[in-house]
């Protein structure tokens, strides 16, 4: 939010914040990564990957194309760290993260472009 | 009596600190139970000194913000370790064995009748659920939360808090 | 140096494909054309190692390590412009290899999401709930905009009504119903609007999320709320176990403010909302809405009778609402989408839909929202996964210490309000708890038990008295001293305080005990007839053996027992003294070869 903040009055003004946000978020020719960081998250050490994928996007200077946020519990508490990725149609979901794989995620998928099939939420190996 | 004089209770940042509260809140209606928060905030748990001091300002008898103390598991009327543990006893951590894992912390840290070790380092209480049921069983050492205990991993948690 | 290398997979799948051999010389025509000869070099390289049917022919861009398959002539312009020249990805041509493993990608892609129906967790886990914009991206706050410019307050309580939304805090009330009584008055007396976020069933965590994930949908439906009574406070009470979802609502409250969406003249209206937050201090009592309201108050959290019904007299005397937080969650949805909307999902009598916390003895434990009706063996078997280690499904506990449990036989019954209650259990506030055959029902009975025996105000004697008597009773059965006799009284005693006690706590608290002696009644009269506890669990009835046959005398046992009740020599089989035993399970933990028995 920016530092000057105007009272919403109407609905365009409600509407203008709507559109500016959704285009925001569906960032074109780029990327939104989320990480859940709401207590199951954070329990399970989310924090340290969040902070991973920061500092990379910061090395790398990544920011104009990745927009790094962070969010609630989607409800999968056994896989955090959840980490997702959107891009335009398609969602990506890595569960049990950690740093290093956060790190792989974001050489290999970000930066490559290749989802990695091992860390999301469908490989077997993330049944428990 | 209204509390103008001031406190002789613990030091005197905390006496500063409960009593700008107190005055900067003294419009709130029902402050006792927030007083009571707060204090135990300042202090760490909320001795009879303290209450009297929230008796006098609310203007209500010792009794009354005795029983509110009381009543709420959440005040400590006597003081805890530097550093608390809390074991999640809620129905998913109980299924997934955390009775065990509080017995095995008492054990580990032969806690006294109030549940705090002799150097004042831990104290080891229940709680209710903490609301990660997905990772259960869980336990709480301060803020920190720790899922899918097994016990393996108490010492290596434990060694983390002076 | 180059800055960019495109290496073309020279394997022999990939060669072998038609078209492969004109692709080294289109990348460099092409390279050339968009004048990057001297910044990008061609190589053919060794095998990437994606050689699935049909995947080639692949072509790698290195430094960044994308790859590529199924490139043909036809594609290698677009390469060239989009990722050499632009640095975007032709995401159409990307490696995919979720696709050729088979593996989920996206959570919406698996068995657990696919059966789901998000309306009070919509925004759970996808927009960043301490930036009121995403919520507003949303369609965040248009609800409240439509009832306040479109509707009259009456109108709202309409929708609500009609939608047939009922509280999801436990009981089930009918929402729209409550908002009716507490609507006389508009403008002319004091009212509040209170949220239950005491989120207190030890196994549900909903609110919790809702809470820590999308605050601002609880906000706007109390202002909504407040609309359609008449009121202009709100406190939202939620528990300070919870400090996460506290700094979520306080960041929020603060950022709704600023925009204008609380406090005066709201989208320049003459409607006024202030909105307060109370911590609770730990007593699960104050989850009862005449106790939550006391505790506001700032007095001991105790109930007190009704009537007179908060509608009425509710916070400090004065007409008052409560909802729980996933109860205000639906109602932005409704407002926006419309009553028609809301009642189609799920089945008449309970519409909408419901959030459980999946937990237990489950695969895939977590937050699922289904639409009432869904049927028990669709959340547990399809979404939750069945349960693990090859043990079978016994019993799912739902609605926490003023619920039942629903045992195997009924695993068929559709979850909504009216077909629990039919068959003992209840929804409670949705935590479900699923149990295999290692959980004992007596202990499990007893477990509740001893948490409402902690939890009871002791304001009323039913209550405080009749849990307690409920307990050693049980307790009786569990050490092996019970009789049949104890069965009956125990069905008197928890009808009397059914009837008695002051609030739903008393009200409810042998639920558990009644529902398992109801379909778990061989289980408490094996415990009683034959002292045996069929899961293993109760302590006192269980002995430790050790097989003759198959004990080694390694004495890993006898060193492991802390009260030396294992004998015996090295190399010649062991025994337990069973007078010295302490049943602590050491010695099975440290025996390699399976010879202690428990039964």
């Amino acid at each position: 939010m920016g530092n000057k903040v105007t009272k919403i009055q109407s609905l365009a003004e409600l509407n203008k914040i709507k559109e500016e946000e959704n285009r925001r978020m569906s960032i074109q020719d780029g990327v939104r990564i989320v990480v859940g960081l709401g207590t199951c998250g954070v329990a399970a050490g989310a924090q340290p990957v969040y902070d991973a994928i920061a500092a990379y996007i910061k090395e790398n200077g990544m920011q104009e194309r990745v927009l790094l946020e962070e969010t609630g519990c989607v409800g999968i508490c056994q896989y955090e760290p959840v980490v997702e990725v959107y891009e335009p149609n398609i969602r990506t979901t890595y569960v049990h993260m950690t740093v290093e794989s956060a790190i792989r995620v974001m050489k290999q998928h970000i930066q490559g472009g290749n989802p990695i099939a091992e860390f999301t939420i469908g490989s077997s190996k993330n049944r428990r | 009596m209204s509390c103008t004089n001031f406190p002789c209770y613990g030091t005197l940042e905390q006496g500063t600190e409960l009593m700008n509260w107190l005055e900067a809140n003294k419009d709130m209606p029902g402050i006792v139970l927030p007083a009571l928060q707060k204090a135990q905030e300042i202090y760490g748990y909320v001795p009879r000194p303290v209450q009297q001091i929230i008796a006098d300002f609310a203007h209500k008898p010792l009794s009354e913000v005795y029983g509110v103390a009381t009543f709420y598991s959440q005040f400590n009327l006597e003081p805890k370790g530097r550093n608390q543990i809390s074991v999640c006893l809620g129905t998913a951590c109980y299924i997934k064995g955390s009775g065990k894992i509080l017995q095995m912390l008492q054990e580990k840290l032969n806690v006294n009748e109030s549940g705090v070790t002799e150097d004042g380092r831990f104290s080891v209480d229940s709680c209710r659920c903490l609301g990660c049921c997905g990772m259960a069983p869980v336990m709480k050492v301060n803020d920190d939360v720790y899922g899918n205990l097994s016990g393996e991993e108490l010492d290596a948690i434990l060694a983390k808090y002076e | 140096m180059y800055r960019s290398y495109v290496m073309i997979c020279g394997s022999e799948n990939c060669s072998s494909i038609p078209g492969h051999d004109q692709l080294y010389n289109e990348f460099q025509n092409q390279i050339k054309a968009a004048g990057l000869t001297d910044e990008v070099m061609v190589i053919t390289g060794s095998c990437l190692g994606i050689c699935h049917e049909g995947v080639g022919p692949n072509v790698a861009v290195f430094p960044e390590g994308s790859i590529y398959t199924g490139v043909k002539v036809e594609d290698v312009a677009e390469i060239v412009y989009e990722h050499l020249l632009k640095d975007n990805r032709v995401t159409r041509l990307l490696f995919d290899e979720t696709v050729t493993v088979g593996n989920a990608r996206s959570i919406e892609d698996t068995e657990f999401y696919r059966k789901q129906c998000r309306i009070a967790m919509r925004n759970c886990g996808i927009i960043d709930p301490k930036n009121i914009n995403e919520y507003i991206a949303k369609d965040g706050y248009q609800a409240l905009y439509k009832a306040l410019t479109e509707m009259t307050p009456d109108e709202v309580i309409d929708v609500v009504l009609a939608s047939g939304l009922r509280g999801r805090g436990g009981a089930g009330f009918p929402t729209g119903r409550k908002w009716k009584f507490a609507s006389g008055n508009r403008g002319k007396v004091q009212k509040y609007v209170c949220c239950n976020a005491d989120e207190g069933d030890p196994g549900a965590f909903m609110d919790r999320s809702v809470l820590e994930g999308d605050p601002h949908s609880v906000i706007e439906a109390m202002a909504i709320a407040a609309y359609a009574i008449g009121s202009d406070h709100g406190y939202i009470y939620v528990r300070a176990e919870y400090p996460e979802a506290v700094e979520h609502l306080e960041i929020a409250i603060g950022q709704a403010k600023e925009y204008g969406l609380l406090g005066k003249n709201i989208f320049g209206t003459d409607f006024n909302f202030e909105l307060e937050i109370k911590l609770g201090a730990g007593a699960f009592v104050c989850g009862e809405e005449t106790a939550l309201m006391t505790s506001i108050e700032g007095k001991r959290g105790e109930p007190r009778p009704r009537p007179p019904f908060p509608a009425s007299k509710g916070l400090f005397a004065v007409p008052t609402i409560l909802n729980n937080v996933e109860t205000y969650a639906n109602i932005a949805p409704i407002i926006l989408k419309g009553a028609e909307w809301f009642s189609s999902i799920g089945v008449p009598s309970s519409t909408g839909t419901k959030v459980f916390a999946l937990g237990g003895k489950i695969r895939n434990t977590g937050l699922v929202e289904v639409p009432m009706g869904t049927t028990l063996r669709t959340i547990v078997e399809d979404i939750g996964g069945g349960i693990p280690n090859g043990r079978s499904f016994k019993a799912a506990q739902t609605g926490g210490p003023s619920g039942g449990c629903i045992p195997a036989s009924l695993i068929d019954t559709p979850v909504d309000f009216d077909s629990l209650s039919k068959i003992g259990a209840m929804m409670g506030s949705g935590g479900l708890i699923v149990m295999d055959d290692s959980t004992c029902m007596v202990d499990i009975a007893k477990f509740f038990l001893e948490f409402i025996v902690e939890e009871s105000c002791g304001k009323c004697t039913p209550c405080r008295v009749g849990t307690k008597r409920l307990l050693e009773l049980l307790t009786k059965i569990t050490d092996g001293r019970g009789t049949m006799e104890d069965l009956n009284r125990i069905e008197e005693l928890a009808s009397f305080m059914k009837d008695n006690s002051l609030c739903a706590l008393g009200q409810t608290a042998a639920n558990p005990v009644l529902s398992t002696i109801k379909y778990f009644r061989d289980e408490y009269i094996e415990h009683i007839e034959n002292k045996h506890c069929p899961a293993g669990v109760c302590k006192n009835l269980l002995t430790y053996h050790i097989d003759p046959k198959l004990c080694r005398g390694c004495t890993a046992c006898a060193k492991a027992c802390p009260v030396h009740a294992i004998v015996g020599t090295v190399k010649n089989p062991h025994a337990i003294d069973t007078t010295k035993c302490i049943k602590c399970g050491s010695c099975i933990e440290k025996c390699r070869f399976g010879a202690i028995e428990r039964k």
